[in-house]
């Protein structure tokens, strides 16, 4: 059997099940993972697509051209049924589209809403007359996270700095699995705390008349944040090699100014990254923001009054809305742009950045 | 022979439980350049690390013995190792230059000993690339990264960055091993120029480089010293068997 020499006996093509096998399962248990995900997103923006169908300016023979083109669309769309629901809807936008445009009245042939609705700084979407203004949703998003952030970003970061440069190896063991265990902590229990206790708590200290605002809403996310500005900071400050840090020593630097002029500096891309996952966290978080926030969809630069933010929009509404209305379009347009907000920020923080430190530590950029 | 500036006194050093260098003493003089060669794991390194206690860093490990820089024990309970480590100057197998500008590599040890002058900084910068004679080369790109320098270029920044410092002491860990030879030459002539200011200890696994740079040289083998001596008899006629079997090549 065993004979000597490269025959094309011994060398022949060999089928091989199992690994075959394993090989397609593998892809496909991959390929499938990504089309659930990207499944979703069309599913998202699909839903998204029909407030749009409708120019937001223009003559009023252009609208209804495009009208009867949103009338095909329609038609060819599964919400056939819906259509009904729909026109319900006429009236309301009729309403408001003679409001905001006086002579363009014609556009109240539609109902759907125009971009210069989403840009109002109303949100009532469940009044007899409905207004879709993001922007208070926009303001307390915006405010809610600037806040967290600002709570979150220095804590996380000089616990970071901490577990990396200064505890003692049993205590970084100890330290950095369990502030990782806090990025397991289910939101709704936070969102709870925040609720009943810190919202108190805070009020007795601060004195500010709203129970639930943007303050607590912010420090309850900066919360959820933590764990995860602290795990990518973690791993940043240790991937600088250790050759930095002897080199800084050597020269006689304490370790408190090697960590902060050689450490800190050298993992700054890495650390910029966890600070957009971070923003992505507190963006994208809907539970905290539903129990601790108020809820009140006002335009603030007060961090004392309640907010309404965009996830939570969606969280407290989408159970009550008419299937395929207005509202329901709106509220996936919400969704869609939450989306398409986490996605780049987590690209951003992928690619970018953290491509960045790799360059940084092999000195091809300055 | 010059005055002593290192002594070392029954020196052993334990990693653990295991033996890193067995009661090693040795006497180095002030101005001149001394150099440690043996196998790897022999403890040349390590031992050149309790020069300016960068063991310390290291969990779990336990010295024995004296160090004596200029007649003071640098392993009392008194010394400061953050002052200490000003004095002696270190230059490790890898460069490893921060990643900053070529100005703020050489200006970080100025700026963390209190110096914030900008003329004074710079006229450090450039006197220490100067005396390392890399200054021809990097004058047109002070602001660039210096991870941008070759390898050779690297190793002479810092070598320029520990001057910046003004140590009395400089301690070379292989500084020369990941180089190529016309970088190597350019080290160790920069050795042959410090030494007239500075007591040099280098550790080498280059037995040649040994033997041209360096006024004395110790052998080490399995955390033992086995020979010390001045480096030409050293290499042309050693007392123990041991260090002419390596010198000639013959184990290691």
């Amino acid at each position: 059997m065993n004979q000597h020499g490269f025959t094309k006996e011994s060398l022949r093509k060999k089928f091989r099940l199992s690994e075959y096998l394993s090989q397609r399962i593998i892809t496909g248990v991959a390929f499938l993972s990504i089309t659930i995900i990207v499944l979703i997103f069309f599913f998202v923006f699909k839903e998204t697509i029909p407030v749009f169908q409708q120019p937001d300016k223009g003559s009023a023979i252009d609208s209804e051209e495009l009208v009867q083109e949103q009338y095909g669309v329609f038609a060819e769309s599964e919400e056939e049924d819906d259509r009904p629901e729909v026109y319900g809807m006429e009236l309301d936008s009729a309403l408001m589209g003679s409001r905001d445009y006086g002579a363009d009245a014609s556009t109240a042939e539609d109902e759907r809403v125009t971009v210069s609705d989403l840009l109002g700084d109303q949100w009532y979407p469940v009044s007899s007359n409905p207004r879709y203004g993001l922007i208070p949703l926009f303001v307390g998003t915006i405010k809610i996270t600037i806040i967290s952030i600002l709570f979150a970003a220095p804590i996380a970061i000089l616990a970071a700095l901490f577990s990396a440069a200064f505890a003692p190896t049993w205590m970084r063991e100890w330290v950095k699995p369990a502030i990782e265990l806090l990025a397991g902590f289910p939101s709704v229990v936070i969102g709870f705390f925040a609720l009943m206790v810190m919202a108190t708590v805070l009020q007795e200290l601060f004195g500010y008349e709203t129970r639930l605002n943007a303050f607590v809403g912010g420090i309850a996310m900066g919360l959820a944040a933590i764990p995860i500005i602290f795990t990518i900071t973690e791993d940043a400050l240790t991937a600088i090699p250790g050759t930095y840090k002897e080199a800084s020593l050597a020269l006689g630097a304490t370790k408190w100014q090697t960590a902060l002029f050689v450490t800190l500096p050298a993992a700054t891309p890495g650390i910029f990254a966890a600070i957009l996952l971070g923003i992505g966290r507190v963006f994208g978080e809907t539970m905290i923001a539903l129990m601790a926030t108020g809820n009140a969809a006002l335009i603030s630069a007060n961090p004392f009054e309640s907010v309404r933010t965009l996830a939570a929009t969606i969280g407290a509404e989408m159970a009550e809305v008419v299937f395929g209305d207005t509202h329901y379009g709106v509220l996936f347009l919400i969704g869609s742009l939450l989306f398409v907000f986490t996605f780049t920020l987590n690209a951003l923080a992928e690619f970018y950045v953290k491509g960045r430190l790799m360059k940084r530590i092999q000195g091809k950029i300055s | 022979m010059k005055d002593t500036k290192i002594v070392t006194k029954k020196l052993s050093f334990y990693y653990g439980e295991k033996m890193a260098l067995n009661s090693v003493s040795v006497e180095m003089p002030e101005k001149q350049v001394t150099a440690f060669i043996g196998p790897s794991g022999c403890g040349k390194s390590t031992f050149l690390r309790t020069l300016n206690r960068m063991n310390d860093l290291i969990p779990n490990v336990k010295i024995e013995g004296e160090v004596l820089i200029d007649d003071l024990n640098i392993y009392d309970k008194k010394v400061d190792v953050v002052n200490l480590r000003k004095k002696i100057g270190m230059v490790f197998q890898k460069s490893n230059p921060f990643a900053k500008s070529i100005f703020e590599n050489i200006a970080y040890g100025p700026k963390i000993n209190g110096i914030s002058d900008k003329k004074m900084l710079e006229e450090i910068v450039v006197t220490s690339l100067q005396r390392t004679a890399i200054w021809d080369e990097v004058k047109d790109r002070m602001n660039h990264s210096a991870l941008g320098l070759s390898g050779g270029q690297q190793q002479r920044l810092c070598i320029a960055r520990t001057l910046a410092v003004n140590p009395e002491i400089i301690l070379m860990d292989e500084p020369a091993s990941a180089l190529d030879p016309i970088s190597t030459a350019k080290i160790e002539e920069l050795i042959f120029e410090l030494k007239k200011n500075f007591t040099i200890v280098i550790v080498t696994h280059n037995m040649q480089q040994a033997a041209r740079v360096s006024d004395l040289t110790a052998f080490f083998y399995l955390g033992e010293l086995i020979e010390f001596g001045k480096t030409r008899k050293i290499f042309t006629t050693p007392d123990k068997k041991q260090t002419e079997d390596y010198i000639t090549g013959r184990f290691g």
